[in-house]
């Protein structure tokens, strides 16, 4: 039979309309394209002209239309009418939503600010937030940083001045060795994506993956090291010691570019030991093996740069002793307890293959070194002809952040980084603008007792970065001024605050009681929590004597019904990620590249059709309400009646500096800084919705000792001066705090603190065992859990999108088939996960990509039944699980210890240590085929619209009269 | 039962690098959001908010270990129709419906002469047919047709739409036939497989096999190999050897 004649459009219409915006499908910031037929959404794709994605786009990017459309979008600002958690609101008009919360808040402003505690999750506008916090004048604010990245930005920004996550990159054209470390699939996901792609299709590069478990990226690495969880830290001091043994280091960046040469204060005892050796300008001292004296370590004379010593002992003419950081770093690295031989077995990773890979990276950086032609002139005037590369690059993410010794792990990193001489170099890691940005960082934290005034700003932000025990938020007893503890004794260096322990601190009333929780885009009451369902009880839990609940008011906002929506008492809808106005902004996160610097905006490509408002957009308004003197006039009037859009064109935090920095003026005609353009948005839109600007070639590299860079940087308000950026190996905030732990200062820590400070502020980077892992018992639970991210599912957004939850539906425990065997488990056996908090009951599967004591998850797929206008028989609740239930907010107390029980973090930052988490597993007989721990299904919150039993989306686009549109009627 | 066009003038197809597919699905979901309002409109999805959503997909992305012992790998393989040269979907047709192109060999299915039999689904080896039952009818792959010879799209665009999304750059789209096309010279640089050759039925479609690690001793061109210093004779004091060379190199002036 021939075949029967079809005809076939191959050139039918694509869209009426094209609409460019950025992608918030994750946290990524890709351009993209969004065609629009008959006004509806018909195909969104990557904006090829967009630096961050080129044009391409990822599953959870494609998917953008299911998100849209998702019938969990909440449609209405809702009051809660019955008890918290139980679904029941009733639907509210905006005008009386807004003067609830004004109410609220005007009360708590005008007597204590305080008891505002405000914090938001995975949005993208933190500048407005924290400001809008300052303003309304309470310390309790933070974005979700604390249980995010905020050990690794800390490490980075003390270290070298610019950190991993997207605050910088891989050189990824040049570099010739790259190493990443751990789980990475959900941030800068298309670059490191196209980065792979490029690098691995190079004869000439090796790609490194050190990951217990073996997905995604790691599956095309050259090689995948199968590293112990929490043990990364030695296997880079490992390599370090490697290094050092066989004297491959680039003492000329060590020179140049770090404090390797200043004078480090060597007389135990004393009060400044441990400092630099200043002069009497505060300059930190350097030995000139010239002269034989002491000279300041920042002078740009060239013929010190060549003669400072590295090693040895130095007395100065005023009787100070003291020693090269180097010389300290050197020793103590050299010790056999760094070497491989002595952490082979703990990290899981064979001394030779350590070796090897220490010798692979001296191979690589020093006699594969890069030359680029391209003039540059260093800080102090010296003209070199050439740009030299060392080209190993490095990447790193929740793999280090999520332990509580992800700190020094990550200071670790930047070390081995810095001895090979492969920062902001060709091939190297690179920084990108804003970054690098003066080291150790500022503005400091405000919050201190006498910052916090009824019905008065904070004289700044309440997130910052301190340098000694004199920045922390204490009250003069020394107990914690912010409801995180964050800035506190217990975290000193918490500069995202610790979003995970508000609701446990709140509760408790420790330090002191809130009134209300205000929270943005942050799913708290499951996937965001540590304890999720302990985390439920405290939001429910009532004061007996007064019947009222101990966290007395919930604020939420968020677009979809998320598990959070039904425990708040107020709800504020926002809108989906198509139909709102968005700054992606340099005083926040932009989207730079280390090519330049750029952000981006969103706009609206369909207007909402429900009685929802962005986030933003209702902050500003609350702000009018509320009289916050940045956001009115002088008679009271608002300060930004156009919203966010005006407030994006016409904010100056600095003058001549706002949200956006690309053309500005009145005339459009200047970057960076300007007066306002009314205008501005036009361009932006004009554009493709972004801004950037290509740095010259003689810009490009060594940014933190460019000269050229650093005037540019200093004309756009990066920098409060060109001053190089001096890399921080030894780290002198972290010896102030270890000497007030030995009784030196005013400011003492608490008795029961003083041993953690001392052990855990150490000035150059140490490796400890995991908290928890060390409070627990190895016989006990004998095994590490981890989740690893999906690339086609961001945290539990994707859950309701009816394409992405076809792709991840449920999840289940992966382990080793090995481990499995000595189990006595199977694929598809049920078994039971145990913590030292509690159970959980999933579905496993065995594979051999993975770390022989490691189990593992898919971050976030594991749902509430009900939630997000699932069907409460949907596998995502069934069979879906969280390791949340296994985690505490709190160590476990060791052999009766103490009764306050320190929380689960970083002692250092205050990180949540998700993936220190220890657990053991036993098959579960036959039984119901359903995971647990299980709830009581959340009801449908009202206004949710009903959800289609058939899908049909796509077939409107079809012609009028084709048999298969069955929309027709 | 149908019959095939002698020749093709094009061997339309894509090129798939498994040495660099991370699985990130990329391809699957920007196949569905172009297609849904596409050539086959719609790929209906099934108890989309549900227990047990089912969805027609024309792109599936699977995660396999390969187990060879010690040496086991991850391998993300994205499938979809490889356009066969002698496809048995098209020759099991029983009404025509299903057809292989003459001019760029792209096989297709009638939506208007499908009678939703399914023995094209069963005559498959790939399984790459999708039954979409809400319309009683079969599809599949068209490589996107209603996009690469588009004229209201610019000439860049002319893509499938999975080519144009995948971030690692692993999917590659062009003329099998020519042995001069950039995707033809890819394909045989790279040492392109078919897919289950055994099937016989020729498939367009290439994939790129993953391409050694470098994993090895000597692989990154290091030549000299580290010997565990616990295992050498007249083992310096590590500190000592270290410092007395430190200060030669800071004398001789070679660093600076």
């Amino acid at each position: 039979m021939p075949p029967s004649q079809e005809f076939v459009d191959t050139s039918p219409k694509v869209s009426d309309e094209i609409k460019y915006t950025t992608c918030y499908m994750c946290a990524c910031r890709c351009g993209i394209k969004v065609h629009l037929r008959d006004g509806q959404l018909r195909y969104i794709e990557g904006n090829p002209d967009h630096p961050v994605n080129k044009g391409v786009l990822c599953a959870k990017g494609s998917a953008g239309i299911m998100q849209h459309l998702s019938p969990a979008r909440l449609s209405a600002p809702l009051k809660r009418v019955g008890p918290r958690g139980s679904g029941e609101f009733v639907e509210i008009s905006w005008e009386e939503a807004l003067q609830l919360a004004t109410e609220r808040l005007s009360a708590i402003r005008a007597t204590d600010p305080r008891k505002l505690a405000f914090f938001t999750g995975r949005d993208q506008s933190q500048s407005l937030t924290s400001y809008w916090a300052a303003q309304f004048g309470t310390p309790n604010h933070a974005a979700h940083g604390g249980f995010c990245s905020v050990n690794m930005a800390a490490a980075g920004l003390y270290t070298i001045g610019g950190s991993f996550w997207e605050f910088g990159e891989p050189d990824w054209e040049h570099t010739r060795y790259f190493m990443m470390f751990g789980v990475a699939e959900d941030h800068d996901s298309n670059p490191i994506k196209m980065g792979l792609g490029r690098l691995k299709t190079r004869e000439n590069t090796k790609y490194v993956s050190v990951n217990p478990v073996r997905t995604g990226y790691s599956a095309i690495a050259d090689e995948w090291i199968g590293i112990r969880p929490g043990t990364d830290g030695l296997f880079v001091l490992a390599l370090v010691h490697e290094l050092l043994r066989t004297h491959k280091i680039d003492l000329d960046f060590l020179l140049r570019y770090t404090n390797a040469a200043w004078l480090v204060r060597d007389e135990p005892g004393h009060a400044e030991d441990g400092l630099f050796l200043r002069d009497v300008q505060g300059h930190p001292l350097a030995w000139d093996r010239n002269s034989e004296t002491a000279q300041s370590a920042l002078s740009p004379v060239p013929s010190l740069s060549r003669s400072p010593a590295l090693s040895g002992e130095y007395e100065l003419s005023d009787g100070r002793r003291g020693r090269p950081a180097f010389d300290l770093l050197a020793r103590r690295y050299l010790a056999e307890e760094y070497a491989p031989n002595a952490v082979a077995e703990r990290t899981g990773i064979t001394a030779d293959t350590m070796r090897r890979i220490a010798a692979e990276l001296a191979h690589a950086a020093f006699e594969q070194q890069i030359e680029l032609d391209i003039a540059w002139t260093d800080w102090t005037g010296r003209k070199h002809n050439k740009m030299i590369g060392r080209p190993v690059a490095m990447h790193a993410m929740r793999g280090i952040s999520a332990h509580s010794n992800g700190f020094h792990t990550c200071r670790a990193i930047h070390l081995l980084q810095m001895l090979l001489g492969s920062i902001d170099c060709p091939g190297g890691f690179r920084y990108k603008a804003p970054f690098p940005r003066p080291c150790p960082p500022g503005p400091k934290p405000s919050g201190k007792p006498a910052d916090v005034k009824p019905n008065r700003p904070m004289p700044g932000p309440p997130l910052g970065f301190v340098s000694g025990p004199e920045d922390l938020l204490i009250e003069d007893d020394g107990t914690p001024c912010r409801i995180d503890k964050g800035f506190s004794w217990e975290f000193p260096l918490a500069a995202h605050g610790l979003m995970h322990m508000v609701i446990h601190n709140a509760w408790a009333a420790d330090p002191y009681p809130i009134d209300t929780l205000f929270l943005y885009m942050a799913n708290m009451a499951w996937n965001s929590s540590m304890n999720s369902a302990g985390t439920i009880r405290m939001l429910t839990d009532k004061d007996p004597a007064t019947g009222e609940y101990k966290i007395p008011n919930i604020i939420y906002s968020d677009a979809y019904a998320s598990e959070m929506v039904s425990y708040a008492d107020l709800v504020l809808p926002d809108t989906t990620y198509l139909e709102r106005w968005d700054c992606i902004s340099l005083l926040d996160r932009p989207i730079s590249s280390a090519h330049g610097p750029g952000d981006s905006i969103r706009q609206p490509v369909l207007q909402p059709d429900r009685d929802v408002r962005p986030f933003q957009e209702v902050l500003i308004d609350l702000g009018a309400r509320l009289g916050l003197p940045a956001f009115v006039k002088d008679n009271g009037s608002p300060r930004y009646p156009g919203g966010y859009t005006d407030y994006m064109v016409n904010h100056q935090r600095l003058p001549g500096i706002g949200p956006l920095a690309g053309w500005r003026g009145v005339d459009g005609d200047q970057q960076g800084r300007g007066e306002p353009n009314p205008r501005q948005l036009e361009k932006y839109i004009a554009n493709g919705c972004f801004w950037k600007h290509d740095l010259p070639a003689n810009q490009l590299y060594f940014k933190h000792a460019n000269r050229d860079y650093l005037n540019y940087a200093h004309s756009q308000g990066w920098i409060p001066s060109a001053q190089p950026i001096i890399m921080q190996l030894y780290s002198e905030p972290m010896q102030r705090f270890r000497l007030a732990a030995q009784g030196h200062g005013k400011l003492l820590p608490p008795e029961h603190l003083k041993s953690r400070i001392a052990e855990y502020f150490d000035p150059l980077p140490i490796w400890y065992q995991p908290l928890e892992e060390s409070a627990t018992d190895d016989q006990d639970f004998p095994l590490h859990a981890i989740t690893q991210r999906p690339a086609a599912m961001y945290h539990s957004w994707g859950s309701q999108n009816a394409w992405l939850r076809q792709i991840h539906g449920f999840n289940c425990l992966y382990l080793h088939r090995d481990l499995a065997a000595e189990l006595g488990l199977v694929d598809e056996d049920w078994a039971f996960i145990e913590s030292h908090h509690g159970q959980i009951k999933a579905q496993i599967r065995t594979m051999t990509g993975c770390q022989k004591n490691t189990v593992w998850t898919w971050n976030a797929i594991g749902k509430r039944r009900g939630a997000w206008n699932l069907d409460p028989a949907a596998a995502e609740g069934e069979k879906g699980f969280l390791l949340n239930h296994l985690i505490s907010e709190l160590l476990p107390q060791k052999n009766g210890g103490r009764g306050d029980r320190m929380s689960n973090s970083d002692p250092v930052t205050g990180q949540a240590a998700w993936f220190d988490l220890r657990v053991k597993i036993r098959k579960a007989e036959a039984g119901e085929e359903q995971s647990e721990p299980q709830f009581e299904p959340l009801k449908a919150v009202a206004g949710l619209r009903s959800r289609p039993g058939i899908l049909r989306f796509g077939e409107k686009f079809l012609p009028r009269n084709s048999w298969r549109r069955k929309d027709k009627a | 039962m149908t019959s095939l066009p002698k020749t093709t003038q094009k061997k339309l197809g894509l090129v798939t690098d498994l040495d660099i597919c991370v699985g990130c699905h990329a391809c699957a979901v920007s196949c569905k959001e172009w297609n849904a309002g596409g050539h086959s409109s719609p790929l209906t999805d099934l108890n989309p908010y549900e227990k047990d959503p089912m969805g027609v997909w024309f792109n599936r992305v699977h995660v396999y270990e390969t187990d060879d012992g010690e040496n086991t790998r991850t391998v993300n393989f994205p499938r979809s129709c490889l356009h066969c040269e002698e496809p048995a979907c098209v020759t099991v047709c029983p009404t025509g419906a299903s057809y292989k192109r003459e001019e760029d060999g792209i096989v297709l299915i009638n939506a208007d002469t499908c009678i939703g039999c399914k023995l094209c689904s069963w005559a498959c080896p790939y399984g790459a047919r999708e039954y979409d039952s809400d319309d009683g009818v079969m599809k599949k792959c068209t490589l996107c047709i209603d996009r690469i010879y588009n004229e209201n799209l610019l000439e860049s665009e002319r893509q499938p739409a999975c080519v144009t999304a995948c971030p690692v750059g692993a999917r590659h789209f062009g003329d099998l036939g020519d042995p001069d096309s950039d995707i033809s010279k890819l394909s045989v640089s790279r040492g392109g497989y078919d897919l289950m050759p055994e099937s016989g039925m020729k498939p367009v479609n290439q994939y790129l096999p993953p391409r050694p690690r470098k994993n090895l001793p000597g692989s990154t061109g290091v030549k000299q190999q580290v010997q565990n210093p616990a295992q050498q004779e007249n083992k310096a004091s590590s500190a000592n050897g270290f410092f007395a060379w430190l200060d030669k190199t800071l004398s001789s002036g070679t660093a600076g």
